[in-house]
């Protein structure tokens, strides 16, 4: 009833290729931003911002890093762990040695940096596929989170091998890291940077380097036959897809934790990451916002619940049945839609539109 | 078994390889020090630790060769039966039952699995099938540290601990060690007569070898998965006791599963063969390379070498050692 | 993208829920322990001695100082994230909010030194984390009595060369330290390298890949190759079972191999069965449940039915007394506050000032019915270590037998090396020391 797209005409090409051709959408989709950027500073407490929303969102930008590589490129990927590493250990490098350097172009070129070093470990990816590539590049993962272990130049020679982000302003006076920073800024910032990425992923997957990823991903050797250029296509899908995870990982160190050890990236990192992208929905921006959503926030939602109804169980107990309650739920969720939490949101609109009367 | 000469040219090549570079790197650096003895001694620590790999690569193999499912749960699997069985142990049930009753779990276990999960899914992608086995690896962590508890359990499965010299002293080699070897080739032994010459198991080839085929001819496939993963499950629990013999059964157990994927991507995922000679060569190549490569950088390097040795294979040979040849077409 | 609504809709549920009224008057005391997980095997008892102890003061005392004791526990399963998370549920909780938070892991540890500094919420690492916090001119919410990592490579290359009769017998020796490739692991390096400058022993480094389970190769290179006249262990969970065992096959003798606390559990040595017996261990206090405060625990909590723990056999185990003592430090912290501040639930940063002229001396210990199951601490607004003392256990198969009596750190040396790496983090972040006169 709401939801119905009669009426809207598309009167030029430019129309036709909008993001959102439903006007409908698009007006929930400025509404949800300006409750992203005004309601829920306003509204939400500290614990809120700085335990669910900060995480969810680095994550979520990780995700989309990872989905633009598996979910688009169609390489599967276990190496996330390893090039947020990077782009955490770049941006401290880089934050320590210049101090006097913008932070946002110090997460740019943090960046950049882990997307040269994707564009080494994609070049395997030339001739492998499938879960052999997976493994394959969980050599990158674990080589990187070694070698930041190992050489002290990396952490400026700390003695425990962890990095912490020293205090930085953006715009004048507001601390983004270190002790002063307010959880408010941290969020916004994050937040904004977030929504640009994910708008150019969008934009991206929509263009003509998009469509060469997806002909790939459907079937390589038809698209080499058609005139895709393998080499090129595949590695800047690696590049593009570790930028991604690169900035996601300076965030987690700078923006979320403040200080981390590289063990903080270790291969259960990847392993979140990649079940992120499948639950919400390979290649899907979309989905890669409910995936995180699904991995981060259920498990705090399901240790809190009992809390809540006023059960009172032993915490070992409580967290063995967390991950029982969580295993069924992944199960659950693949049963009903195999492709993804993104997929089963289309489908309701699908539903949407017909409702109250489907025939 | 046909084997390719390619194959057995390669497995040369890396031999010859893993032997020259530890001599030479012992050579030109004063780190590192190098005596054939001592290097064989290495060499067969390695491929001793290989084989307790492989018995956790054949797990993943047996599944994925019959129903194309990549199984993350079985590290959790291997945690799941050890923990059982030690449970049992404790209740003061004795080993043989002990062994007996898991193996009754297990194949509830995979009963469980095949008739609510892996049914509703039949013919979906791989990568949706290997998330579904990520939800049952946290349901079985979950349930196993439920009813077992989260505390370490010792094992002693009565195996001889104690490190045997060989030529006067030179070479020492841990009986442990041995054992676990012999125990797992009389589980690969097992596994090829029940492939080879049992009704079920051929049975097994032949879904392996083509879905469609299979059931056309009669085989009920939704028997033959319950079949795979209770033998999967099996071999878990025999990996979970040679493991939890040597580690104490806890939840670090699960963990092992991540040893086992450089020996899968050497091996291939289809081929049990390639299970035990992957593991082997993952074995003796870590600990060749940590103990003559590591301390030219400081060393550690054992977890990711395993990896980049994978990974350098993959290049040359994208399907694996034994795996079936990738034949693409539009 | 917008169906993040329905995270939204999620996260404010949880919110709601943890906003749960709480006693008004009561002290409230989060734990952020791990029961589950990797390192559950050492986690639970530390947990079982932590409540035991707190449960115990609210039921022979009725709390501290008259003032009921509410506890929570959190389940971080050793994970930072889950751990940063516990830490934010937990900081509010109360009337007055957590007035210390324990991390138990040296990666939340870190991942906290940011936030307790701004909610001035005292930090407390009994034995594990950041070793240069002992600086509190530079750390002024960070507290690590009663040892830390470094303080502990000294004790042992001290025991050591007493072992071989003398710091200068130490020259030209071999010692290997076998450590988990982590932050926690690598804490020892610079102090036992500063230490090998010193006194002429040579030092051999053997990194231990998280998380452990395979370590022939290392010990390949120490038992066959290197030989060392020493091995130090700073390892943690199912790495120390497997380095006693691997030790075990290529002969390395065990009573040459000393691990730092946190390898010194029954959980570490009981699966390696009869190849642990030999192998040492240092402790910040003492084994057993021989003191008065056990009896105590037995009687009002064990044959009540209240007890945390399993089966009571538990209690007087290494990682359980590690557990009580460190509710010992912060109950007498806060008592320490509210003694200063009035008879009521204290704040976080009630908590760090009094800390910062801490004292529990042996006739407080005493009295406390705790007296040789831990040294006094003192500590100061500049000094927040505070001692260091530890000592030196074997196990003999059953259980952990004290060799040594206790072994103070070379307070000097380390001083000097707090201070310089404390500077150092300082410049970095742009930190001014606070002035302590």
């Amino acid at each position: 009833m709401f939801y119905r797209e009669a009426g809207q005409f598309k009167t030029s090409y430019q129309a036709d290729q909008a993001i959102f051709p439903i006007r409908q959408d698009l007006y929930a989709y400025i509404a949800f931003l300006a409750v992203a950027f005004i309601g829920v500073p306003l509204l939400a407490s500290d614990y809120f911002l700085s335990t669910l929303m900060l995480p969810f969102l680095v994550l979520a930008l990780a995700a989309i890093g990872l989905n633009i590589l598996t979910g688009y490129a169609g390489q599967l990927s276990l190496g996330t762990g390893g090039f947020m590493a990077t782009g955490a250990f770049a941006a401290y490098k880089l934050s320590t040695a210049f101090p006097d350097m913008h932070l946002i172009i110090v997460f740019l070129l943090s960046g950049l940096i882990t997307a040269g070093v994707g564009i080494f470990f994609g070049i395997p990816s030339l001739r492998i596929k499938g879960f052999y590539l997976a493994v394959a590049t969980l050599a990158s993962q674990f080589f990187l989170i070694w070698m930041f272990n190992k050489f002290g130049w990396f952490t400026n020679y700390s003695a425990s091998g962890v990095i912490s982000a020293p205090p930085r302003t953006v715009f004048g006076d507001f601390y983004i890291t270190g002790p002063q920073a307010a959880p408010v800024t941290k969020y916004l910032f994050c937040l904004s940077f977030v929504v640009l990425l994910a708008l150019l992923a969008k934009n991206l997957t929509r263009s003509n380097i998009g469509r060469k990823w997806m002909a790939i991903r459907d079937m390589d050797i038809a698209a080499e036959i058609i005139g895709i250029p393998m080499l090129k296509t595949k590695l800047i899908a690696f590049a593009v897809s570790s930028f991604y995870c690169g900035i996601a990982g300076a965030f987690w160190a700078f923006l979320y934790t403040g200080s981390v050890e590289p063990l903080a990236f270790d291969v259960n990192r990847s392993f979140q990451v990649l079940f992120m992208i499948i639950i919400g929905g390979l290649g899907s921006i979309m989905g890669s916002f409910l995936g995180a959503a699904f991995m981060v926030l259920l498990p705090i939602f399901l240790t809190n619940a009992p809390h809540m109804v006023g059960v009172e169980i032993s915490v070992s107990t409580l967290s063995h049945l967390e991950a029982m309650v969580f295993g069924v739920l992944i199960i659950f969720f693949l049963i009903v839609e195999p492709h993804g939490l993104a997929r089963l949101w289309q489908i309701f609109k699908e539903k949407m539109r017909l409702w109250p009367f489907p025939h | 078994m046909h084997v390719e000469r390619s194959v057995l040219t390669t497995i040369g090549a890396m031999l010859v390889l893993m032997t020259a570079l530890p001599w030479f790197v012992g050579q030109v650096s004063e780190d590192v020090f190098f005596e054939w003895p001592f290097f064989l001694e290495v060499a067969i620590g390695g491929l001793l630790s290989g084989v307790m790999y492989s018995l956790v690569a054949l797990g993943f193999v047996l599944i994925f060769k019959a129903s194309g499912v990549f199984n993350f749960a079985q590290g959790a699997m291997v945690l799941f039966a050890a923990l059982s069985f030690v449970g049992l142990k404790d209740l003061g049930v004795p080993l043989w039952l002990c062994f007996i009753l898991t193996a009754g779990i297990m194949t509830l276990v995979a009963m469980t699995i095949e008739r609510l999960v892996l049914r509703p899914l039949v013919n979906q992608e791989p990568i949706i099938l290997f998330m579904v086995t990520i939800g049952i690896a946290y349901v079985l962590d979950g349930l196993g540290q439920m009813i077992w508890g989260s505390e370490v359990r010792m094992l002693d499965i009565g195996l001889p601990q104690d490190p045997s010299f060989f030529f006067d002293g030179k070479i020492l080699i841990n009986q442990f060690d041995m054992f676990a070897a012999l125990i797992a080739g009389a589980l690969v032994a097992a596994l090829v007569i029940f492939f080879q010459y049992t009704k079920t198991g051929r049975a097994l080839r032949a879904v392996a070898d083509d879905h469609q085929a299979a059931m056309s001819v009669g085989i009920p496939l939704q028997h033959i998965w319950v079949v795979v993963w209770t033998v999967a499950g099996l071999v878990a629990l025999v990996a979970g006791i040679m493991w939890g013999g040597k580690l104490g059964v806890q939840f670090s157990l699960a963990l092992i599963a991540l040893k086992a994927l450089p020996v899968l991507i050497l091996g291939g995922f289809t081929s049990i063969p390639g299970a035990i000679i992957g593991g082997l060569i993952v074995g003796a190549g870590e600990k060749v390379s940590e103990v003559f490569l590591g301390p030219l950088v400081g060393g550690g390097i054992e977890d990711w070498f395993a990896y980049m040795l994978a990974l350098v294979f993959l290049v040359f040979r994208p399907q694996g050692l034994f795996g079936e040849k990738i034949i693409e077409r539009v | 993208m917008k169906l993040t609504t329905f995270a939204l809709g999620l996260a404010a549920a949880t919110l709601l829920g943890s906003s749960a009224v709480q006693a008004a008057d009561a002290q409230f005391i989060g734990s952020t322990v791990y029961r589950t997980g990797p390192y559950a095997p050492g986690g639970i008892p530390w947990a079982d001695g932590f409540a035991d102890y707190v449960n115990l003061l609210s039921e022979r005392d009725g709390g501290i100082n008259g003032v009921p004791l509410e506890l929570e526990e959190c389940d971080t399963a050793y994970n930072t994230d889950k751990g940063v998370e516990c830490y934010e549920r937990l900081k509010d909780k109360g009337s007055t909010g957590m007035p210390a938070v324990m991390p138990l892991s040296t990666g939340i540890t870190y991942a906290l030194l940011d936030r307790v500094k701004a909610d001035k919420i005292p930090l407390l690492t009994a034995g594990y984390g950041r070793a240069d916090a002992a600086d509190g001119t530079v750390f002024p919410y960070i507290f690590n009595p009663p040892a830390t990592y470094w303080g502990g490579a000294d004790v042992a290359i001290q025991y050591i060369a007493s072992e071989f009769g003398g710091t200068e017998n130490l020259k030209g020796k071999k010692i290997a330290l076998v450590y988990h490739d982590s932050a926690y692991g690598k804490e020892p390096i610079n102090t036992l390298k500063a230490l090998a400058e010193q006194h002429g022993y040579k030092l051999s480094l053997f990194p231990v890949p998280h998380p452990g389970l395979e370590q022939k190769s290392t010990w390949l290179k120490i038992g066959r190759q290197l030989r060392p006249d020493y091995v130090i262990m700073y390892g943690w969970g199912v790495m120390n079972a497997t380095a006693i065992k691997e030790a075990a096959a290529v002969n390395y003798p065990r009573d040459k191999f000393i691990g730092i606390w946190w390898t010194g559990n029954e959980q570490d040595v009981i699966p390696a069965g009869k190849a642990a017996i030999g192998y040492k261990a240092l402790q910040f206090n003492a084994i057993g449940a021989d003191f008065p405060v056990h009896q105590d625990i037995i009687k009002y909590l064990y044959e009540n039915g209240k007890g945390s723990a399993k089966s009571p056999d538990i209690v007087g185990q290494a990682a359980y007394n590690r557990g009580l003592q460190q509710a010992v430090i912060v109950t007498e912290a806060i008592r320490a506050a509210m003694n200063i501040y009035g008879n009521a639930p204290v704040t976080g940063e009630q908590v760090a000032h009094a800390l910062d002229s801490f004292d529990l001396n042996a006739e407080r210990l005493k009295a406390l019915g705790l007296e040789g199951l831990m040294e006094p601490i003192k500590l100061s607004c500049s000094d927040h270590q505070g001692g260091g003392h530890a000592q030196v256990t074997q196990w003999d198969g059953k259980t952990w037998q004290s060799i040594t009596d206790w072994i103070t750190p070379n307070e000097e040396m380390l001083r000097a090396m707090y201070e310089e790496s404390a500077a150092a983090y300082a410049k970095e972040q742009g930190i001014t020391p606070r002035s302590c006169d």
